[in-house]
């Protein structure tokens, strides 16, 4: 048998619980400063505008572009190289005295000016309303699954279980947007969805953890919460680091291979992934245990009942 | 006994992975190169037409492999892209601009799996390029217009009734009639509340004023609404036909916008001055002294014009307009007493009375309906604009038989006529102009790159993941590998066979991240078997355990992932929504494969043997 993890002694996970706490406070205060402060670089989508992706036949001098397109028609471009430096993009905000056709004229014009084999590749504009539009549909997307999630994990788990791992979610979220903020990595739709898979992915993991603590409390008569959450954690650890390790697996073939188009959302899941790992362990588990769960809590049996009846039901 | 499944249970495994392979074959034939034929005007494609076509191309040494006539268009599919380039050309030429001929891939799904309902993904627009438009019907503008012709409805109503009122005006808070006492105010109330309960009326007097004030009813307003953005649809919808796009979509989202999507049209700058175009009806007298036969050698006096009539035939009308189409406030077919078709026209008020003025004098004479339409012309002005060239058909000639005002019927038409003269009139008569509010465009390169570089995420993620569980789980490893690789065709599958479900870019990734999770299922009761044999309970025991415990946990994992994607699904648009519908088939399946379909070939290979020993 190959084995990334021995199970035959429990780590102690929760040795250092106590200063990691502290750390992801941290962490996640500092995401909340960098979004109070930076904001987040709204793509498109949500702010509205117009994108040109051009392709030139040779690498082009981004200044000297970034001067032609100095016009009244195109002025507040802003230029970017992605993937090679023959692709560029050009976006340009909602202005209303200028149409957005008139716009895209003018790069092309200023594009050509440069080499006159250009491609456009892509052109999309987003008018100032619809991008509010969707902004308020995704924040309301964002809140409407943590609603769903929570109502489901309070039906499903004792309280202070849903609680740590509404915890955990809401970390994951405040994260993944504070790195973005940091970077200044470019929100757009596609972010917006992988950061809602992060979200159903980051409680998935916290449920396996959650699923074997409730387990181990009713199979292991001794010890105290602080050990059955190890032992829990020990024995769940290899499928976490497995599931994650095939998942990262994918999303960095997506992240490095899935071209232009999708790499916000590769970035979105790459990052949402790793966080949500973490914090099922540190902050799901842990702020469970701060919460004083112990053996009584998962003593209502139709939680068990109703896996029980799974079982003979499927498999 | 342990671990066995009944046969039916291993039977409907095998049948469900089965239906699943079924409805991904399609996918695996490719398009064929194709010539779609559309009628336009006054037309229709009929076996006739299919039979010219058949003709034409036979005459221009073209094999045709396939020629399908269904929903009035007719597909002919050719060997290669240059056969496509000729046969357009032929007949384009043998046909007529009556008809749009227009080039298009088909899938070249063989007919017999077309029959059991089986059809290739439907690609969205960033995989087969394209151009994606949102437009929005100013609806304050159609509301604007229906709240003009309701005031001079008011001036006219109460002046028949002989109700004295101060003035009729539109203020913020709505329509307020003035009246000069208190008594005319309840008459006018109650005898507009006669009239129908398109307005909402309350007495708003006070002190000296004696105000009446009329509001538009919610009922009303919203079906005003409705009408402005369903004949929005229809004129999109017609003019997109014009465009000659293969498999164009134009469908209503929300209220007040419409989506339109035309695949694989490049040149934004034609299609926005097509959609765009403005179609107009004009109101002239049929100039009955103009003898037949000087009017066939093109001989009219000055003041008349020779005009080709839509279905053939040719009048001649007086050049003088008595009636432009942007006095045209509504156009709906009905039927007379006798029960037959009509079209009921209302005008707006300036309208009602020029065209009472001009009907008085010419009672018994033959009026005619000219439907004038801007059409790209497919060339070019010297500036790169669009060259549209103007198309002018009377589409009715009708007698006045007495004097018209602001409500008037057309008659003499058949149902089918009533029907499209009433569509024309209000196409003619934009009441709510449309804006471009969001344009994607894809080009076809960016496209078949994005499908490359889906498909290469795939490849090596899937291959790495692939090769990890065989040699971490070893037999176990292969059997989840296998259900793997099932799950990817029964997403195929399923995508196929669900027929609103459109792959897009997200939604490769979306597959490609199911690859990812789906061996989630099979890790957890891999390491739950491992777990149990490592515990000393025997093969059997242990293989029972493992899938039974793990059960509920992969069930709560998905579930949550399941329900995300469902609210992804709902607030998500286009692109996004591909990825949600990926992802919801992706794990229903996965949990199929996962759970279900590597436990009946472990049962199989393993299930009631007596085993020291297990290959995971």
């Amino acid at each position: 048998m190959f084995q990334i993890f021995s199970v035959k002694k429990t780590i102690n996970f929760l040795r250092h619980a106590a200063p990691i706490s502290i750390l992801s406070m941290f962490i996640v205060l500092a995401s909340l400063g960098s979004l109070a402060t930076k904001g987040i670089n709204w793509g498109l989508d949500f702010t509205g505008g117009t994108v040109v992706e051009l392709e030139f036949s040779n690498p082009v001098d981004l200044n000297n572009f970034r001067e032609k397109l100095v016009t009244p028609t195109t002025d507040g471009a802003v230029v970017q190289n992605f993937g090679s430096s023959r692709d560029v993009l050009v976006r340009l905000p909602v202005r209303e005295e200028v149409k957005s056709d008139d716009q895209v004229d003018g790069v092309m014009v200023a594009a050509q000016s440069i080499d006159s084999s250009v491609v456009q590749k892509r052109v999309e504009f987003v008018g100032p309303q619809v991008g509010k539009e969707l902004a308020e549909q995704g924040g309301l997307a964002v809140l409407v699954a943590l609603i769903c999630i929570l109502i489901y994990v309070s039906f499903r788990f004792e309280w202070r279980l849903a609680a740590g791992s509404v915890a955990a979610l809401a970390h994951d979220v405040i994260v993944t947007l504070g790195i973005f903020s940091v970077l200044q990595l470019e929100f757009d739709l596609t972010v917006l969805a992988g950061l809602l898979t992060v979200v159903g992915y980051s409680l998935n993991d916290t449920i396996v953890v959650y699923d074997r603590i409730r387990e181990n409390f009713l199979k292991i008569r001794k010890g105290s919460s602080e050990e059955v959450v190890n032992t829990s954690i020990t024995q769940t650890m290899s499928r976490t680091v497995i599931t994650t390790g095939t998942t990262l697996i994918t999303v960095t073939a997506l992240f490095l291979k899935g071209g232009t188009m999708i790499h916000g959302f590769a970035t979105a899941l790459l990052l949402g992934i790793i966080v949500g790992t973490y914090s099922s362990i540190y902050v799901a588990s842990y702020l469970a245990i701060k919460l004083g769960i112990n053996r009584e809590h998962m003593m209502p049996v139709e939680i068990e009942k109703e896996g029980a009846d799974q079982q003979s039901m499927m498999p | 006994m342990l671990n066995k499944y009944p046969m039916w249970k291993n039977i409907m495994v095998v049948l469900i992975i089965a239906v699943g392979g079924f409805y991904a074959i399609p996918n695996l034939f490719g398009e064929d190169h194709a010539v779609q034929v559309v009628a336009t005007r006054g037309v229709e494609v009929t076996a006739q037409t299919q039979a010219t076509v058949t003709d034409v191309l036979a005459s221009n040494d073209i094999a045709v492999k396939r020629s399908e006539l269904e929903n009035g268009q007719l597909l002919v599919r050719v060997q290669n892209p240059e056969q496509q380039l000729t046969a357009r050309e032929a007949i384009s030429e043998a046909l007529g601009d009556k008809y749009t001929v227009a080039l298009n891939l088909a899938p070249a799904t063989p007919e017999w799996l077309e029959a059991l309902g089986g059809g290739p993904m439907k690609l969205g627009l960033d995989l087969r390029g394209g151009v994606h438009f949102l437009m929005e019907v100013d609806m304050s503008e159609a509301v604007r217009k229906m709240e003009e012709a309701k005031i001079a409805d008011f001036r006219s109503q109460l002046r028949e009734e002989k109700i004295r009122y101060a003035g009729v005006r539109k203020t913020p808070r709505g329509i307020e009639i003035k009246f000069r006492d208190a008594d005319t105010v309840g008459k006018a109330e109650r005898y507009l509340k006669t009239r129908g309960t398109d307005m909402v009326y309350s007495d708003i007097s006070s002190g000296d004023n004696f105000v009446l004030l009329a509001n538009m009813s919610e009922i009303y307003l919203k079906q005003i609404k409705e009408e402005a953005l369903q004949q929005n649809i229809t004129t999109i919808r017609n003019r997109v036909n014009e465009l000659g796009v293969a498999e164009p979509v134009v469908q209503r989202q929300g209220a007040e916008r419409i989506v339109v999507q035309l695949p694989g049209v490049q040149d934004t700058a034609r299609a926005k001055t097509i959609l765009g175009a403005t179609a107009s009806i004009e109101f002239r007298m049929v100039d009955d002294k103009a003898s037949p036969t000087a009017a066939a050698s093109g001989r009219v006096s000055a003041s008349s014009e020779i005009f080709d009539r839509r279905g053939g035939g040719q009048v001649v009308l007086k050049k003088e307009v008595m009636l432009t189409g942007d006095h045209i406030t509504g156009a709906q077919p009905s039927f007379d007493e006798y029960s037959r078709p009509q079209v009921s026209i209302s005008l707006d008020a300036k309208g009602g009375s020029i065209f009472s003025n001009v009907t008085k004098d010419n009672i018994g004479k033959p009026m005619a309906t000219l439907f004038i339409e801007y059409k790209d012309s497919g060339e070019r002005k010297e500036d790169g604009s669009v060259k549209m060239t103007k198309i002018e058909e009377v589409i009715s000639v009708a007698t006045i038989q007495a004097r018209l005002g602001r409500n008037f019927v057309i008659n003499g038409l058949d149902h089918k006529e009533a029907q499209s003269l009433a569509l024309l009139l209000r196409a003619g008569a934009l009441i709510a102009p449309v804006t471009i509010v969001e344009e994607r465009t894809i080009g076809p390169s960016l496209g078949a790159e994005n499908i490359e570089s889906g498909m290469q995420a795939m490849i090596w993620g899937m291959a790495i993941v692939l090769l990890f569980m065989l040699i971490y789980y070893r037999a176990f490893g292969f059997i989840a590998n296998l259900a793997l690789m099932a799950n990817l065709i029964m997403v195929v599958g399923v995508m196929s066979m669900i027929p609103g479900a459109v792959l897009t870019l997200p939604g490769i990734a979306g597959m490609v991240l199911t690859v990812g999770m789906a061996v989630d299922g099979n890790v957890l009761v891999f390491e739950r078997i491992r777990e149990e044999l490592l515990a000393g309970r025997t093969v059997q025991q242990a293989i029972h355990e493992g899938y039974g415990n793990a059960f509920s946990t992969i069930a709560d994992a998905n579930i949550t992932t399941f329900m995300t994607a469902l609210i992804l699904f709902a607030v998500g648009t286009g692109a996004v929504k591909g990825f949600a519908v990926t992802l919801m088939i992706g794990i229903a399946t996965s949990m199929f494969t996962s759970i279900v379909g590597t436990r009946s070939v472990v049962n199989a290979l393993w299930g009631g043997k007596r085993l020291k020993t297990l290959s995971i």
